[in-house]
């Protein structure tokens, strides 16, 4: 087995009550009111260590302001065959959003948390304070195949703040143009719910294999029917990939417009080389969404990025012994797996182990991963915070 | 860019069931003269015994999911909500109904059960690593602090790495005795150990205290402070800092500040409180030491020499700890308060598998063992406990031999003390 874990390591057990005492804000001309709020939470540390005071408070409730973010989610509505809209309700420390950010949500299955990041979908500042993501369900994803099909109201998950400049500027442009493909719907609708009435000229032109695969279809059409927004549907199936060559003819004026462009990386690729070869790539902005993920292979190089330390490792070779032999000061215990004194922080990579072959890798949405180095031999390039 | 080495010496022969130079048949007997209990097995038998339950293991991990996270959850709840409740008890532990404190009483069973589980089930098991794979930060070996004096660090040190790697090796696992107890007749007699029936309650009434200090490795530091060198001595004192800090952290916890809210309700419950906590750590004590006595040292458990696992294999390893394990047969609920401590042999053949699951595999345990006719050791608790508690008295007297009687040897040691010549030193 291998030892995994995401970047947000908690320090609550190490956190010491005078730290964070020390860094309440002090509260000018009331010394008095500041050194009792400090004393209590000197005293709710000490009551509860070597816990914290928050394992016991999310105990009664989890949603508290100061707790960690989670949400609970109230509802689960499909859109399409393989997307749904899930409704959730953060947490109190839930600081709102940009339309067009995305956040990370931390979800268990099989036991396993799974960080991945999802566009904000709805309209904010509704009384209810709920948010919404709209999934797809890719073909193979763990996680949005969960989400869309198993997730039923009342599940707790995990959330980060929002996040990301895939948003309108503060003065928002005469001219719009919202160029997406299947699920690079979701941030632009985030867009048009909440600033559509403010926005004068808008064009959205969106790309799915079907007219029933096409997220958020009545919304969308109602908004051009009601003549909000210019809307052209390209159904690949029956108009084949939407060739940027026709932009000319779909929207003369597409020079001239403020443009958001998410969906596939082809998608991207082309339209980044498209806006540059017409020298606006100014006007442009786009949104990668696709996780990098590592293809895991025999052997590689293993960087200790502490130690600035490169070293080529065979398939074979456990990565505390490639370390070693380098030089690398690298914790160690047991050296064969069942003591755990040897993890570390894998920031990027592959490794597999030597006992199972199981493959562990970073992608872009789990973050960091902790690994046992005395079972794991690196399964392609990896760099360690050793 | 440094080139690693093809295939490093230094790789550990544990990794593998196999090896590439032939293994040695087991001798028929210990270097003790003692009958080796594992002299009827071949290597290659040894071999197969490595891949049986590697294949065991693998299929259990593979099959980890929402269950068991529920459980470990489930665990942690009713521990925080019992130790929540008991210390609210315990506020009015002074208030007295018809002669008795019932608050004291329910309070203070709350709470030592709430200790007991925080330590076994779930402080014990999550540093080892047995719900690391749930990704989840607050239940992570790498982040748990427990209610108990060795911080976590020192702890998954001497534990983890030590005992269970070097599992009854004798000269190689402190754990045999913790240094002051002779528990195996292949454990050298010395005059220190005449008292050790003393040594060993004394030992169960502190034993979170006893586990720091072993954990620090203070008795190796006390004989050989002269000898170390100035890393040496720096690096012992940073950990006896952290082992200070914890500790004064733990004891404001439960003699100051949960006594001092008791006293703020006005009902004469802050001394009360104090002699709840007292209670509480001391009822832990005795019975995670009842508990973890009865994980090797009852009879028909083995120890084995230092040369014996030179080469080691993984089937040898594994092996090692089938004979060097022994279980407590029982309750559903006893087996939780031990931490599944109760199931030793698997939790040694499998230290970080999630605790719930060693009850599932313990019959496939037994039957191999008992296909390759070896020993598993199981009884019920009182039946072991009193076993370690006799053999903590019969050991304590040097072993019979020809030409001299009992009573001679330990007066010849006597004499050697008095004169000061070191008989009552403790070696093994």
């Amino acid at each position: 087995m291998t030892a995994t874990l995401p970047r947000q390591a908690t320090d609550r057990h190490t956190a010491r009550p005078s730290a964070r005492a020390a860094a309440l804000p002090g509260l000018p001309g009331l010394p008095g009111l500041s050194g009792l709020l400090g004393g209590a939470r000197k005293v709710a540390q000490a009551l509860a260590t070597p816990l914290v005071p928050a394992d016991y408070l999310d105990l009664i409730d989890p949603m508290r302001a100061g707790a960690d973010l989670r949400g609970r989610i109230v509802d689960v509505t499909p859109e399409t065959a393989d997307s749904a809209t899930l409704t959730i309700k953060p947490g109190r420390g839930w600081r709102g959003h940009t339309p067009g950010q995305y956040i990370r949500i931390g979800v268990d299955i099989d036991g396993v948390r799974h960080w991945r990041a999802y566009s904000l979908t709805h309209r904010a500042g509704t009384p209810d304070g709920h948010l919404t993501i709209t999934p797809k369900a890719i073909p193979d994803g763990v996680v949005s195949n969960h989400l869309v099909r198993r997730t039923t109201p009342g599940t707790m998950v995990m959330l980060d703040q929002a996040t990301g400049d895939f948003t309108l500027p503060r003065e928002l442009p005469r001219k719009a143009l919202f160029l997406t493909a299947g699920s690079g719907i979701t941030p632009v609708m985030g867009m048009l719910r909440n600033h559509l009435d403010e926005l004068p000229d808008v064009v959205q032109i969106h790309c799915a294999p079907t007219e029933s695969d096409v997220m958020f279809r009545e919304e969308l059409r109602s908004y051009a029917a009601a003549s909000r927004l210019t809307l052209h549907e390209n159904l690949d199936d029956v108009a084949g990939v939407l060739d940027l060559a026709s932009l000319d003819a779909l929207v003369p004026d597409w020079r001239e417009r403020e443009t958001w462009v998410c969906g596939p990386t082809g998608l991207l690729d082309a339209a980044e080389a498209h806006w540059a070869a017409a020298g606006v790539s100014d006007l442009l902005h786009v949104e990668r969404f696709r996780p990098s993920v590592v293809e895991p292979g025999e052997g590689g190089t293993v960087t200790f990025e502490r130690a600035s330390v490169t070293v080529d490792a065979d398939g074979s070779t456990p990565i505390l012994d490639a370390g070693e032999s380098a030089g690398v000061l690298m914790p160690s215990g047991c050296r064969m797996g069942i003591c755990f004194g040897c993890v570390v922080t894998m920031r990027e990579g592959a490794v597999r182990d030597l006992r199972t072959g199981d493959i562990t890798a970073t992608d872009e949405n789990s973050g960091d991963v902790r690994i046992q180095t005395c079972i794991n031999a690196a399964a392609g390039p990896c760099h360690l915070d050793l | 860019m440094t080139l690693a080495p093809e295939r490093p010496t230094s790789l550990n022969s544990r990794l593998r069931v196999d090896s590439d130079a032939p293994r040695p048949q087991r001798p028929e007997l210990k270097k003790s003269g003692r009958p080796n209990p594992a002299s009827h097995l071949t290597p290659e038998q040894i071999e197969e015994i490595g891949r049986e339950l590697d294949a065991l293991r693998a299929e259990v991990m593979d099959s980890r999911g929402a269950r068991d996270a529920a459980y470990i959850r489930k665990v942690i709840t009713t521990q925080r909500y019992l130790e929540m409740g008991s210390r609210a008890a315990l506020l009015f532990s002074g208030v007295k109904v018809r002669g008795i404190r019932p608050m004291w009483w329910i309070g203070t069973a709350g709470l030592s059960v709430a200790k007991i589980l925080e330590n076994m089930e779930i402080g014990h098991n999550v540093m080892h690593g047995q719900w690391d794979w749930m990704r989840d930060p607050k239940i992570h070996s790498t982040a748990w602090e427990w209610d108990n004096a060795s911080p976590a660090s020192q702890w998954k040190h001497a534990h983890n790495e030590i005992h269970h790697t070097f599992t009854n090796v004798l000269g190689r696992d402190n754990d045999l005795g913790y240094g002051i107890l002779r528990v195996d007749e292949d454990q050298r007699w010395s005059l220190f150990y005449l008292f050790q029936p003393i040594w060993h309650v004394g030992n169960a009434l502190i034993f979170e205290y006893s586990i720091a200090a072993y954990d620090l490795e203070l008795g190796s530091y006390v004989a050989k402070k002269n000898r170390m060198s100035p890393e040496q001595k720096a690096e012992f004192k940073k950990n006896a800092d952290e082992v200070l800090a914890k500790i004064k952290r733990q004891a404001t916890k439960d003699y100051v500040v949960h006594p001092a809210m008791a006293a703020a309700t006005f009902t004469g419950s802050g001394r009360h409180t104090l002699t709840a906590n007292i209670v509480a750590n001391l009822v832990r004590n005795l019975w995670t030491n009842t508990v973890i006595i009865c994980g090797h040292f009852p009879p028909g458990i083995e120890t084995f020499e230092k040369t014996s696992i030179e080469g080691e294999t993984r089937g040898e390893w594994y092996l090692r700890q089938m004979l060097g394990s022994g279980n407590i047969a029982g309750s559903k609920a006893m087996h939780v308060m031990t931490g599944n401590l109760s199931h030793q042999i698997e939790h040694h053949l499998f230290p970080d598998m999630p605790s719930n699951r060693y009850a599932e595999i313990a019959p496939r345990i037994r039957d191999l063992m008992e296909r390759y006719d070896l020993k598993y050791v199981t009884g019920s608790l009182p039946k072991q406990a009193a076993s370690v508690y006799w053999k903590v008295v019969a050991l304590s007297l040097p072993p019979k031999r020809e030409g001299t009687t009992r009573r001679a040897t330990v007066w010849k040691a006597a004499r050697k003390a008095l004169r000061g010549k070191g008989g009552g030193g403790r070696r093994y």
